[in-house]
Parts: structure tokens; sequence; C-alpha cells
């Protein structure tokens, strides 16, 4: 009898004959346990051991002074009052701010123009093929193609540019351009994922609503502020702090384009924090900033999560 | 009777002439939206022409002012030095079975913590679950410095099981978006699997595994893609040559031969081609994959 439940029926009713649920309640308890911890066991095992563990670590860290091979000892709040003066270290968090304040919103309004775009055409994974192209190809790559293009004598950027008549930097070498350099790349090679997630989004916005809009006379702009961006809101919010916590943690380009003892206008907090700990071994201080760079993560998800009451918009 | 009027409602008398006014519009701004899409599409392919095309030119094109994107002569040469000067096809083989093990075992892993959190009652269950949640704000970098101590501690420095181990077994991302799709499996498939005397283990294997394919994949898509491409953690565990990772091999070989052009782009070419190659077959599924871990999120 029971085992002709295989068609999707709801015939049986829990009559309780097959579980032996009744026989007490306390061995089932233990049983459940047991059986949930066996499942997570592994992925507990690296919360504690790979996660938990280094959190706690990190923190002890960032009050020691420690090389890595010697004594650890106690440093107290040195290595902090440290990150807040070093000026380089300033410069360094003002660079990866500026990186952020160019590439999130640069990459945030291309993808959504785009985006946009792509819904009103029919061959969109033709256009979708390009776009996303950057996305699966390694960091390290990507930087080794645009150390060649940013080349400011033989590189073709400049070549274009003189071409045109506007003047060509030395991208890479001076203070000023060696951000908005990053950033270009960053915008070049993310905007792929956010078309992707954003045309998702828009999938979801409901054609009868913009037949509506239509019917009552709507201009495109209209349809697009008032009924598209709304709907794509929660989606807008999602990639805003996702990208945010991303640009924070710039490294690669850094690291690829300038190589070790990057100069200091190139350089951001996380290549701080490789350089200090990682090249010069001062562990202590290498865990500050990371302390720091999580602090600034927190606040600025925080913030964001809380603006979202403004503009956030969810159907359900 | 109402019918008659619907159909009046919708008489030809407004709708139709919109439709006619916008036709000859229309194509004009379908003409327009292809010239802009398709100019972005072409922004967005020329640094990889660049990459391709200049690693077939000769080392003595690259001063020719101004730049072509042409080579004038082939000179496939740049392939072979590449290789020669370094280990290129060890690289793609570190990065490639590196990559498939932490695929493999933290999804499958991640699905069996997916299950325990969705479908068991286990004490702490919430408050646990609240812990994975929370350490997905946590960045790698305040980590990383104690996690090298720690492999340093168990021997596990410049060996691959520095890569493999940690990520295999954490994976509080694909654990939080596989247990989304596990509550959404119908709960009597389980109740009448339990009724037929089917074990924990058996209905996990038999009956929440395979309808979590789709998640599964797309989870699996995006870890592949983050250990493919990852550029920190190799760079921070591995010292010899022979263990490093391909995007390693590629940083290793700018370092070298920095006045290399031609060679550099021909061992970007080889870094980036693989998965380039995989990503136009299988399109469909990366991108979709992708989508999907953002999108339940």
């Amino acid at each position: 009898m029971t085992t002709t439940v295989r068609p999707p029926t709801r015939t049986p009713p829990r009559s309780g004959a097959g579980k032996p649920a009744r026989s007490g309640s306390k061995q089932r308890w233990r049983r459940d346990n047991l059986a949930g911890y066996l499942f997570l066991a592994p992925q507990l095992i690296g919360l504690l051991v790979f996660m938990l563990g280094p959190l706690v670590f990190a923190v002890v860290l960032s009050v020691s002074h420690w090389d890595g091979f010697g004594a650890r000892s106690w440093a107290g709040l040195s290595n902090f009052s440290t990150v807040l003066h070093d000026p380089q270290l300033r410069t360094s968090a003002k660079n990866t701010i500026w990186y952020t304040v160019l590439s999130v919103p640069g990459t945030m309004l291309s993808a959504f123009v785009v985006a946009y775009l792509l819904q009103k055409v029919k061959r969109k994974s033709f256009y979708r093929t390009f776009y996303f192209a950057p996305v699966v190809t390694s960091t390290v790559a990507v930087a080794a193609i645009w150390l060649w293009l940013f080349n400011p004598e033989i590189g073709p950027l400049n070549a274009l540019l003189r071409q045109v008549g506007l003047p060509a930097p030395d991208w890479l070498q001076d203070a000023r351009f060696v951000i908005p350099a990053f950033a270009l790349v960053g915008i070049w090679q993310g905007l792929g994922y956010q078309i992707v997630m954003m045309m998702a989004g828009l999938e979801n916005v409901p054609r009868t609503l913009l037949e509506a809009a239509d019917i009552d006379g709507a201009s495109e702009w209209q349809k697009m502020r008032r009924i598209t961006i709304p709907l794509l809101s929660p989606t807008i919010l999602f990639l805003s702090v996702t990208s945010v916590i991303g640009s924070f943690q710039i490294f690669d380009y850094i690291y690829v384009f300038m190589g070790a003892n990057a100069p200091a206008s190139s350089r951001t907090v996380v290549y701080e924090i490789y350089q200090k700990a990682f090249v010069e071994f001062d562990f202590g201080l290498g865990s500050a900033i990371a302390v720091f760079l999580f602090a600034a993560l927190l606040a600025l998800t925080g913030l964001q999560l809380l603006a979202q009451k403004r503009w956030v918009h969810y159907t359900e | 009777m109402t019918t008659s009027e619907l159909d009046h409602l919708e008489a030809p008398t407004t709708a139709r002439p919109r439709h006619q006014a916008e036709r000859p519009r229309l194509r004009w701004t379908r003409v327009l939206l292809h010239l802009f899409l398709l100019a972005g599409a072409v922004a967005m392919a020329l640094p990889f022409a660049w990459m391709v095309l200049s690693s077939f030119k000769p080392l003595e094109e690259i001063f020719i002012q101004p730049p072509k994107l042409l080579p004038k002569v082939w000179h496939p040469e740049n392939y072979r030095s590449a290789l020669e000067a370094a280990d290129f096809v060890r690289g793609f083989a570190n990065s490639l079975y590196i990559a498939v093990i932490v695929v493999v075992v933290s999804v499958f892993t991640a699905a069996m913590a997916a299950y325990a959190f969705a479908r068991i009652r286990f004490t702490g269950r919430g408050p646990l679950f609240m812990v994975f949640l929370a350490t997905l704000m946590v960045p790698v970098q305040l980590t990383v410095i104690p996690l090298y101590v720690i492999l340093g501690r168990l021997n596990w420095i410049d060996t691959h099981l520095a890569l493999i181990v940690p990520a295999s077994l954490f994976n509080a991302f694909g654990v939080f978006l596989l247990r989304q799709y596990v509550r959404g499996i119908p709960i009597e498939l389980e109740e009448a699997a339990a009724i037929d005397g089917a074990g924990r283990a058996r209905i996990f294997l038999t009956i929440i595994l395979p309808l979590l394919r789709t998640p599964m994949v797309a989870l699996g898509i995006f870890t592949f893609l983050g250990q493919w491409n990852s550029f920190f953690y190799p760079l921070i565990f591995l010292n010899s040559d022979s263990k490093f990772t391909l995007p390693l091999v590629v940083n290793q070989f700018k370092g070298t031969y920095s006045s290399d052009w031609t060679g550099l782009m021909a061992a970007a070419t080889l870094a980036a081609a693989p998965l380039l190659i995989v990503f136009i077959i299988a399109q469909r599924q990366i991108v979709e994959g992708i989508a999907l871990s953002g999108s339940k999120t």
C-alpha cells in the first residue's frame, strides 16, 4: 500500500504508522540533533577553523606586535593609532574611496542603460556575449591587456587620444590618472555581471503595467521613471551593496599593474594590508588595517540598508 | 450584452492609429538602438581583439605609430616562446584540478548543510544560521593573515591544500543559496519517502540532491569562476613555480619579461582563452547560473 505513493497524490493521511515519532519525543530530539550536526559537520568545521577562529585571531593580532616568527607582544592600540596617523595609509584610503566613487556609479549607470536597451531588442544573447566576456576573464589577464593599452608611448589608447587631439597622459605613472585608469578597467570588467543582474530584474517588471501605461499615453521616460526603476530598485540596491564592497577590496589590478612596492598614489587599502603583512611582515599593523576595512564596509552597508526605506520598492 | 460593449471600447478608433503612427518612428529608434549596443559591444571586444591580434605580431611591429590592429606579418612563434618561458600547461592543470575539487566538495557539503538548516530541527539551528549569514560580510583580507598562520602550522603553506581545504569546507554563500531552494521543495516528497522507511541520508541523496540540480549547477559555475580567476590567496599561499596557478604564471611572466609585449599578450591569451571558449559554448547556462546566484540573495 505505502509503496504506491509515487505519483504525486496526497492520499496517504499522516496516520503515523510509518513514523516512530510517538515512541518518545526525547529520543526524536536526540536523533534530530545528531542528524542535524552530522549533515552540518563539514561546513561547521570549515566555519570554526577557517572563519571564526581566524576572525578572533585577527582581532588579537590587531592589538599585537608580531612578525609571524618571533614572540608576539602586546601592542595595545598602537597599531590602530598608526593606521590613523600614517599619511601613506590615509592616501591609500582616499585612493580606495576615489576608486569606488568612480567605478560604482560608472558601472551601475552604464549597466542600467545597456540592460534597459537590451530589453528592447531580439538578439540579446549576441550582445550579451560581448558585454559578459570580461567577467569570465581573470583579473590578471585583464590587467596584462590593459597594461599595454595604457602604455603612454606605444599604447593604442593614447595613440587614439593624440589623433583626436586630446592630451595623452601617462596613465599609470601620473598620480592624477592612475586611479581613474583602474576605475576604467573595473567598469569594463564589471559591466557584464551587472547587465545580467539588471536584465533578470527587468524581466520581472510586469508587461501589463507597461501596457497600461502605454494606453494612458505615458512617455518612455515616464514609464522608466515611474514603473521600471521602482520595480528594479531591489536589484539596484543589491548591486550597489555588493559592488561597493567589491570596490573597497580592489587589489589585483594594482598588484599586476604596479607590482610590489607600488607608488603611494596608486595604493589601495587592501594593497596596504598585503604590503604590511606579507612584504614587511608586520602582522599586527596589517590586521589593524583589515579591522578598519571591515568596520568601513559594515558602516557603508548599514547606511545603504538604512537608506533603502526611502527608495527601494518591494512588491511582495 | 456586456461583451459587445467591451468590443466597442477596444474598437479600432483608439488602438489602431497609434500603432500605425508608431511604425516608422520605431524602425528608426530600432536602428539607433542597435547602433548604440553595437558600439558598446565593440568597445568591450576591442581589448580582447588587441590581445589576440597583438599576440601574433613580431615584436618590432609594436613600435609602429599609430598602432595597427592587424599584424603585418603573422608571428605565432610568440606562443612557443611564451610556453617555453613559463609553465602555462602546469599552471592550467593546477588551476583546473584545484577549482574542480573545490567546486565538487564545497557544493556537496554546502547542500548537506543547507538540507540540515532547512529540514532538521536541531538545537541552535537559528543562531548558527545567522552566524553563517553574518560571515558573508567579513572581507577575506581580515581573515587572510590568521589563515596564513594557521595554514603554516598545518604545514600547508606552498601546497595546494591551502587553497583546496578552506574553500571546500566553507562556502557560506552556497549554504545560504541552497537553503532557499531546499525550503522550496514540497515536504510531502520527503514524508512519503520517510513512510517508505528511507532515512535522512537516503532522502538527501535520492530526493533533495536531484531536485537541487539547477541551483547546484549555478553555484558550481559561480564557485568555479571565483576559484579559476582567484589571485589573492594563491599569491600569498604559494611560493614555488611548480605549484603556481594560471593567474600566478601570467603575473610571473609579466614580471620577468616586462618589455616582451607580444609575448605577454600571448600569455594573456593562453590564460583567458580556455574560459572564454567555454563561455561562448555554454553562454546560457553560465549567464543564467550567475543571475540565479545573485537573485536569491
